[in-house]
C-alpha cells in the first residue's frame, strides 16, 4: 500500500478526473464530439464514409479507416512543433488499429472513414481522450460499428495504481518510479483493444491494472452512451 | 395472436440505442436493418432509433451519409461526360453512372454533351447498385434535366419527414406555396416556383420541418406555421 491516502489532485485511486462530453461541436463534419478528462480535452471529427482517392488504395472487399492524431501547439507548456511526429504518428496507428476491432468496415467496401483527433489541451492520458471522442464522433456520425469502445489510463506510482494519469503522476520519480498503461475495451466483447505499457510493472500488477481499467471502461461507456442518447432529445 | 394486440404492438415507442447495444432478447425476433443476432441477443450495429414492428426488429439511422440503394430516385449533378454516359455526384460516397442507353430517347454521341452538360442538375432513378459505383437511369417520366430553380441540401435521413405519411407533407408544401418540389432520397430537393420568393419561402418551410423533424404530428404544426407566416 502506497504510503499517501489520497493523489495530488485529491482524488481517490480509483476515480478518474471530471468528464465533460459535448456532441456536434464541428457542423462541417459528418460527427463530431469532444471528451475531457479534467484538462485534458480531445475533439474528434469524422468525415465519411466517402470515396476514397487515389483509386488503388480502395480495397473492394472492405472500407478503410484513416485516423490522424495531432497535438495542437498550445496545448502543452512547452511549445509543441506543430504536424505529424514519430509520437504522434504512432499514436495515429494505434487508435487506428483499436477503432479498426470495432467499425463494420466490411458495409461500405471501396470508400474511407476519416477520424481526426486534436488536442487542444494536454495534461497526459490524451491517447485515451482521443479515442473515447472518436467513438462518440464515429457513432454520431452514423457509421456501421460491432460495438462501442471506452478507453482510460491506469498509472502505477511507486507501488499503487491509479486510474486516469495526470502529468505529475507520469513522472513520480520516488521508489519504482511511474508506469503508465492505456487501455481501450470493446463494450461488448469487452476486447482489449489497445494497451500500450510505459515503464515497469509486474504481471500480477499488471492484471490488476487491467482489471481496474475494465472497471473504469465500463463506467466511462456509460457515460458515453447517456450523451448519446441525450444528444438528440432536443 | 389477434388484430388489437397487433396493432399494440405496432405501435410500441422506438428507442435511441447505440452501437452493440442489444435491443431485444429472445428467439422470437428477427434482426432487420442494421441489426445482428449475437446468441439470444439482437444487437444494434448503428446509432439510431430502434423499432420494433411484428416480430421484425430494425434500426432506423438518424445521422451518416446516404447510401444509394435500387429504385431511389436521387439528384445529382454532372461532374463528366464521358462517351457512352454521363458520371454523376450523387451526395454519396459512391458516384452515378448514366449510360447513353437509359436516355428516354436517342442520343447521337456528337450531341451527348448538348443533351447534358457537366455542371447541370439531373433527376435519376438508382436502377442498381454495384460495387464500385450505382448505375442510374432517366427513362421514366418526370426524370431528366432540370434547367433552373434550385437546389437544398439537407440531411437524407430527414428526407421521409420532408414526405410526410404517404406524401401529406410535400403536398402540403407543394399547395402552400405553389412551387414544383421533387425529393431526392440522397437529400437533395429542388425547388421550382413562379418567382424566388416563392421557392425562398418553399426553403424555409423544409428547413423548418428538418430542424424540427422529432415533434409528433408535423404534418399539422405546419399548417399552423404555414397559416403564420404566408405573405410574411
Amino acid at each position: 500500500m502506497s504510503k499517501y491516502t489520497k493523489r495530488f489532485d485529491g482524488r481517490k485511486f480509483d476515480e478518474t478526473r471530471k468528464i465533460k462530453i459535448e456532441l456536434d461541436i464541428i457542423p462541417n463534419a459528418d460527427g463530431s464530439a469532444l471528451f475531457a478528462f479534467g484538462d485534458t480535452i480531445a475533439m474528434a471529427a469524422v468525415y465519411g464514409p466517402k470515396q476514397l482517392h487515389p483509386q488503388h488504395m480502395q480495397n473492394p472487399s472492405k472500407g478503410i479507416l484513416r485516423v490522424k492524431y495531432d497535438m495542437m501547439s498550445f496545448s502543452v507548456t512547452e511549445r509543441k512543433k506543430p504536424g505529424p511526429n514519430r509520437r504522434g504518428m504512432e499514436i495515429s496507428k494505434v487508435s487506428e488499429w483499436a477503432l479498426a476491432d470495432i467499425v463494420d468496415l466490411d458495409s461500405f467496401p471501396n470508400t474511407v472513414v476519416d477520424v481526426h483527433i486534436m488536442i487542444p489541451q494536454a495534461n497526459a492520458s490524451t491517447r485515451v481522450a482521443g479515442l473515447n471522442a472518436a467513438v462518440l464522433a464515429l457513432a454520431r456520425a452514423g457509421v456501421p460499428m460491432k460495438e462501442m469502445a471506452a478507453a482510460v489510463s491506469i498509472g502505477k506510482m511507486d507501488k499503487t495504481l491509479v486510474v486516469d494519469v495526470i502529468k505529475e503522476e507520469e513522472d513520480y520519480e520516488e521508489g519504482e518510479g511511474a508506469t503508465d498503461i492505456a487501455f481501450c475495451f470493446g463494450s461488448r466483447s469487452k476486447k482489449v483493444l489497445l494497451t500500450q505499457l510505459d515503464g515497469k510493472i509486474s504481471p500480477a500488477e499488471l492484471k490488476e491494472a487491467m482489471k481496474l481499467g475494465e472497471q473504469a471502461c465500463s463506467k466511462i461507456y456509460e457515460m458515453l452512451k447517456d450523451a448519446l442518447k441525450k444528444g438528440v432529445e432536443k | 395472436m389477434n388484430e388489437e394486440e397487433r396493432v399494440e404492438e405496432k405501435r410500441e415507442e422506438r428507442v435511441l440505442v447505440v452501437p452493440g447495444e442489444s435491443i431485444v432478447s429472445g428467439e422470437d425476433y428477427l434482426p432487420g436493418d442494421w441489426t445482428k443476432r449475437e446468441g439470444k441477443d439482437i444487437v444494434s450495429n448503428r446509432y439510431g432509433l430502434a423499432e420494433k414492428s411484428g416480430r421484425l426488429v430494425k434500426i432506423i439511422p438518424l445521422s451518416g451519409i446516404y447510401m444509394p440503394r435500387a429504385g431511389n430516385v436521387v439528384i445529382g449533378t454532372v461532374t463528366d461526360v464521358t462517351f457512352n454516359g454521363w458520371i454523376m455526384d450523387i451526395n454519396a460516397p459512391y458516384s452515378g453512372f448514366l449510360p447513353l442507353s437509359e436516355t428516354p430517347r436517342f442520343i447521337n454521341k456528337e450531341e451527348i454533351q448538348s443533351f447534358i452538360d457537366i455542371g447541370e442538375i439531373v433527376v435519376a432513378k438508382v436502377d442498381a447498385v454495384k460495387g464500385k459505383g450505382v448505375d442510374l437511369t432517366i427513362k421514366i417520366r418526370g426524370l431528366g434535366k432540370k434547367e433552373d430553380g434550385m437546389l437544398v441540401k439537407v440531411n437524407h435521413s430527414k428526407v421521409p419527414r420532408i414526405i410526410g405519411r404517404e406524401g401529406s407533407m410535400i403536398n402540403l408544401i407543394k399547395q402552400e406555396t405553389g412551387c414544383d418540389i421533387i425529393v431526392g432520397q440522397n437529400g437533395l430537393v429542388w425547388i421550382k416556383g413562379n418567382s424566388v420568393d416563392e421557392e425562398l419561402f418553399a426553403k424555409k418551410s423544409i428547413e423548418e420541418i428538418t430542424r424540427r423533424s422529432f415533434v409528433a404530428g408535423l404534418t399539422e404544426q405546419m399548417e399552423k406555421w404555414f397559416k403564420e407566416n404566408k405573405g410574411k
